[in-house]
């Protein structure tokens, strides 16, 4: 590392600003705080949500563990973050079988990415979702685990509890720690890369199933 | 105002290598590119296509000028107080456990990620998406080293595996249909087959499933970043098709490239950002993923990562004071998309890294306007100010677009020595390397254009219509000026175009058809000024009267 590059850098740069330009002060004078009621943000959210296609399931506690089952299929091997609670899920069975994930190698099994290449699904929550944008946050908590299990495997189960959506982009942000690493999630991986044409699934996974848990 | 009029900086500006610097100038290389109609075909099939996506979702917010507004303000404190934030930057993301180098031009930030991937022992690297090393041209620079850099991004990889350049920010492939792409794929895929269709989902497909082994297997990554916090350290990724995820997460080490002038002061800053990218680039309420990371997080992601800061110009773009906006770019890519220039010329025309009206600004003053070959960006705009109308960040685009017409004919007439000689061969890599051995000149072109010039000067009347049809009503500041813009009108490459009608006769008519034009393109685009050509002496953002 050369401190010469840095100190020389800085002093181009001050050079520059020799003039001691004055900034506007900076003004937020768009929408910071949401004044719609829940259930309309709610329904916004799905609506987003669908037009980026993603598929869309409305839950509450007690039907939750048979839909998360359903979405898996009778013979899947799926990864969940430690800190998920087992009670959204369904029981084990001879072709399902859930993986725990930890991120510290003495608390339980770490899946290398191989690992997770071969599993089916991943199952984790969600730490605050924007309607007006249709994105999901994930930020290493945890019952959303590390980076890589929400990534590798090529059908995502979010869970995003009905508590958790706002209305707008100052408000989610203003929910998660900067300093986690932070996925935002809107629908699955897209290119228009080839004619603009839109395809849904590239490298990260293709199918995404969004559980949203009253 | 010019920077002689300041005074000369005490520090003289240094200008930028690398991909920079057009081969040959753009009048040459517009009219080479206008030729190829496969290309101008989807081109302006893909630009009008981002352009009505990108109305439909501003026109839904009902706080985009305020969320604007907010996102030029921001940049103006950056920028005067660029020297501090980087400070701080540094701090906080060496306090998570990151790296921090400084690279004062292209070749130093070549080295220095050289030195990062050999200390690690591969010759393999994944790359995502990024302006910054495109600029540096690390790619071949690695290669001279022994290292393989694999794109990962759908369009950069076309672009790699064709051996090809780069058309458009944003969808860099755009002049490939998808026939020519599965030709590609076929003879550069080993694990492709006859079977392989020219369907999007197809190629897709198949790209996935090419990259896939890449992003299980290898252990370093080089990204760019689209965003620097500075109060936390935390660097962001925006992107779609989950290989900036893939790089961001699972290799060991993590070198990313960020333009000094990427800084955003607080965490908070991001939410005025983070809905501006998305709406003016894809035209999307959000993109499908977006990363964030701050050093190192334990158990999660590279353990090793570094970032190297580059300046390759950028304090001379911030030294002059009627130029430095142009350093509040958030590539967005809306300017190309409603640019008929571009539409007609295609982004190879320009040469550098960044096309379109932010290239015809942003290269010439990185590389000094003196560089001959970029002197010619300037004039490649009809100033008819539909970038400034969607630029997320309120960058005035035509404004500074005058402005470096008149250094380039102040410095062509004497008025002003060049700040600097055109880059040595070993300081500057790639393009301007070649353009080293062929030292194309323009063959002066300001003196051609001013012909032009004067024959629009001997009209009164069209002299002032053609003041009015300044964006902004800038009061002409003298003749000096009025000569410095008006050129660009009559000469060079506009006589190649096709649509509309080449200005042969005479501005006002010339101005006629096009500011109509413009006029259906900003509707189309969801803008709401009134183009009353060329009477047109007021710009609608009242915010930004000069
Ligand atoms: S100049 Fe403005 S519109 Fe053009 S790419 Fe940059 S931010 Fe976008």
């Amino acid at each position: 590392m050369s401190t010469e590059a840095k100190s020389e850098v800085l002093a181009r740069i001050r050079g520059a600003l020799q003039d001691s330009p004055d900034a506007p002060q900076v003004r937020r004078a768009y929408r910071r705080t949401s004044g719609r009621p829940a259930a309309e943000i709610r329904e916004m959210f799905e609506d987003r949500l669908v037009d980026y296609k993603a598929t869309v399931h409305h839950e509450n506690a007690a039907t939750l563990p048979e839909r998360i089952a359903e979405l898996l299929g009778p013979s899947a091997r799926y990864v969940i973050p430690e800190g998920l609670d087992r009670s959204w899920l369904p029981e084990d069975t001879i072709g399902r079988r859930v993986l725990v994930e930890s991120r510290m190698e003495d608390a339980g099994t770490v899946l290398s990415v191989r690992d997770l290449n071969e599993v089916d699904a991943v199952v984790t929550s969600s730490t605050v979702s924007c309607a007006e944008t249709g994105t999901i946050f994930l930020s290493g908590r945890p019952e959303e685990g590390r980076r890589a299990i929400s990534l590798v495997p090529d059908h995502h189960i979010c869970i995003v509890p009905a508590a958790s959506i706002v209305e707008l982009v100052p408000e989610a942000l203003a929910r998660v720690e900067p300093t986690a690493p932070i996925t935002m999630i809107s629908g699955p991986s897209a290119t228009s890369d080839i004619e603009l044409e839109r395809v849904e699934g590239v490298h990260g996974p293709r199918r995404l199933d969004v559980i949203l848990l009253t | 105002m010019s920077r002689t009029a300041l005074g000369m900086p005490t520090i003289r500006p240094v200008h930028g290598h690398g991909n920079l610097h057009a081969d040959v100038d753009f009048p040459t290389a517009a009219k080479e590119e206008m030729a190829n109609i496969q290309m101008r075909a989807n081109i302006r099939h893909a630009t009008h296509t981002i352009r009505g996506k990108r109305a439909r979702v501003v026109e839904e917010l009902p706080d985009w000028q305020e969320l604007r507004t907010a996102g030029s303000a921001l940049k103006e404190q950056v920028m005067a107080n660029l020297p501090e934030l980087l400070e701080q930057f540094e701090k906080n993301f060496t306090a998570r456990g990151g790296t921090v180098h400084w690279a004062r031009d292209a070749a130093e930030a070549n080295r220095i990620i050289t030195e990062l991937i050999e200390a690690t022992g591969t010759t393999d690297v994944i790359k995502v998406k990024s302006m910054a090393t495109a600029e540096i041209d690390l790619e071949r620079h690695l290669a001279e080293h022994g290292i393989t850099a694999t794109e990962t991004d759908l369009a950069e990889l076309i672009v790699q595996l064709g051996h090809d350049r780069s058309s458009h920010i944003l969808v860099p492939a755009i002049h490939k249909n998808r026939h020519e792409i599965r030709d590609i794929f076929l003879s550069e895929m080993p694990e492709t087959d006859d079977s392989l269709t020219s369907e999007p989902r197809d190629l897709a497909e198949a790209a996935r499933a090419h990259l896939r082994e890449k992003f299980l297997s290898t252990s370093v990554a080089v990204s760019g970043a689209n965003f620097g916090v500075t109060e936390t350290g935390t660097l962001t990724v925006v992107e779609s098709e989950g290989n900036g995820r893939m790089c961001l997460t699972l290799p060991d080490t993590l070198i990313t490239v960020m333009g000094i002038e990427k800084l955003v002061p607080t965490f908070q800053d991001l939410e005025v950002y983070l809905q501006l990218l998305p709406r003016s680039s894809t035209g999307e309420r959000m993109n499908p993923y977006t990363s964030m990371w701050t050093g190192v997080t334990p158990g999660d992601g590279p353990q090793d990562v570094h970032v190297v800061l580059l300046d390759n110009g950028r304090s001379a773009v911030l030294a002059d004071p009627a130029g430095r906006s142009a350093l509040h770019c958030i590539r967005c890519s809306a300017c190309l998309n409603v640019c008929p220039v571009y539409e007609q010329a295609g982004g190879h025309a320009y040469g550098s890294t960044y096309p379109g009206p932010i290239g015809a600004i942003l290269s010439p003053q990185m590389t000094g306007i003196t560089a001959a070959e970029n002197s010619s960006l300037p004039y490649a705009s009809s100033l008819c100010g539909a970038c400034y109308d969607v630029c997320p960040v309120k960058i005035n685009i035509p404004e500074i677009l005058v402005h470096l017409r008149d250094e380039d004919v102040r410095t062509r007439h004497g008025e002003r020595p060049p700040t600097e000689q055109r880059p040595t061969e070993e300081a500057s890599p790639g393009l301007a390397g070649r353009l080293f051995r062929r030292l194309p000149r323009v063959p002066s072109e300001m003196d051609v254009m001013m012909k032009g010039a004067s024959t629009v000067m001997s009209s009164g009347r069209r002299m002032a219509l053609a003041e009015k049809a300044l964006p902004l009503g800038r009061a002409l500041a003298g003749r000096d000026r009025a000569i410095s813009w008006l050129p660009g009108m009559a000469g060079g490459w506009t006589d190649e175009r096709d649509i509309p009608a080449p200005p042969r006769e005479s501005f006002r008519n010339w101005w006629a058809d096009h500011a109509a034009e413009t006029e259906d393109r900003v509707r189309q685009d969801g803008g709401s000024r009134h183009v009353p050509a060329p009477d047109r002496a007021d710009h609608t953002d009242e915010e930004d009267s000069p």
